[in-house]
């Protein structure tokens, strides 16, 4: 709505990639810009279902016996729930290094897919800038930004962007460190760590959305169960692959 | 559910080296494009298809094992108190694409299961 400068301090326009730090802005200290004001004003609802994923990260991560110190690291250095939330499921079941890693780096695969959708918007940036921007890169982050992009071609791209992206960022950690605190605290007859799959059940749902996907998913999880005991909880990532596969057969041969 | 372990997580130090792993790698998928943008404007194909079946694919491969745990007899597999809990937040999950109320829906189940109906 607001266009409060924009088209004149270059974000649209300006082709020249001076490897500088920020684009030039009319606002150096940002707290009070409109667009960041605005991104952080449309994912606020999203924060809302953010938040309790960021205790469970806490309180998972103290279940599989991390200290707070380890807990937020991760949050900060990985800042991917899903990842992280089947990292620490699988540190505390003592899983090997490799599987670990290979498991969070397969979901977190799905970045390269934000990256790409969202590059054309950073175009005009400088690289380090964009590099920056990069880090804050989440799923809620992308979607939110690239709807208001479509829709709002006046928008300051970075300051939208940053403003949801780092909202997220915030809760995130804050949400960990209480996760931490409070988890520490609460009986283990109370399963709270069943809300780690309550989550990705969340997430799974609406990611079947047609025929391929639905059986991506459902071949996925029948594999993952049934190769449950194999060693080095390896069941995860045959489940993945065999699902990615089954997803792929069935779109070229489904209908 | 415990895998043999070739490096098992004994110390603290397997366990930053695997968070700094995953963050490295991670960092690398999101900055991917949004460094090549100029040189390489789009996906391929042959990465972006089956990029589409990730989610699902890992999400569901996640899930189904914390909730389905085969047991000799198809009653004893059904009859788990995960898995109700587990189905009824898959419902709530469908109809109304709620994290929030996923969870809730979930963990209420799982309580009137452990603390109510089996007493």
């Amino acid at each position: 709505m607001t266009v409060d400068g924009d088209l004149l301090d270059g974000d649209a326009a300006d082709p020249s990639d001076g490897d500088a730090s920020a684009p030039s802005d009319g606002d150096p200290s940002g707290l009070t810009d409109g667009d960041i004001r605005a991104g952080v004003r449309d994912v606020s609802p999203l924060l809302l279902g953010i938040a309790p994923f960021a205790l469970i990260a806490g309180i998972a991560a103290v279940d599989a016996g991390l200290g707070l110190a380890e807990a937020v690291g991760m949050s900060v250095i990985v800042f991917a729930g899903a990842s992280q939330l089947a990292a620490i499921d699988l540190i505390g079941s003592n899983a090997p290094l490799a599987v670990v890693v290979g498991t969070a780096v397969v979901i977190n695969l799905r970045m390269v897919m934000y990256s790409a959708s969202i590059a054309p918007h950073f175009a005009d940036y400088g690289r380090r800038f964009r590099a920056g921007l990069a880090y804050l890169l989440t799923d809620q982050a992308y979607a939110l930004s690239v709807a208001e992009f479509e829709a709002n071609s006046e928008r300051s791209r970075w300051r939208y962007y940053f403003g949801a992206a780092a909202a997220l960022w915030v809760v995130w950690q804050i949400g960990t460190v209480v996760g931490v605190v409070v988890g520490a605290g609460v009986p283990d007859a109370w399963g709270l760590t069943f809300a780690v799959p309550l989550v990705f059940l969340a997430l799974l749902v609406p990611a079947m959305k047609d025929r391929p996907t639905t059986a991506a998913g459902v071949a996925g999880g029948t594999i993952a169960v049934a190769a449950a005991g194999l060693p080095l909880n390896l069941g995860l990532l045959a489940g993945a692959v065999s699902g990615i596969a089954v997803g792929l057969l069935t779109e070229v041969y489904g209908s | 559910m415990t895998g043999g372990s070739l490096i098992p997580f004994g110390g603290s130090l397997e366990v930053w080296l695997a968070i700094v792993v995953i963050g490295l790698a991670t960092y690398g998928f999101r900055l991917s494009f949004i460094h090549l943008f100029g040189r390489i404007d789009e996906v391929p194909a042959r990465i972006k298809r089956p990029l589409r079946y990730v989610p699902p694919a890992v999400l569901a491969a996640l899930v189904l094992p914390d909730l389905v745990t085969v047991r000799p007899s198809v009653a004893a597999t059904l009859a788990d108190e995960r898995l109700i809990a587990g189905a009824v937040a898959g419902v709530i999950a469908w109809r109304t694409e709620d994290v929030t109320a996923t969870i809730a829906g979930g963990m209420v189940t799982l309580w009137l299961f452990r603390f109510v109906v089996f007493v």
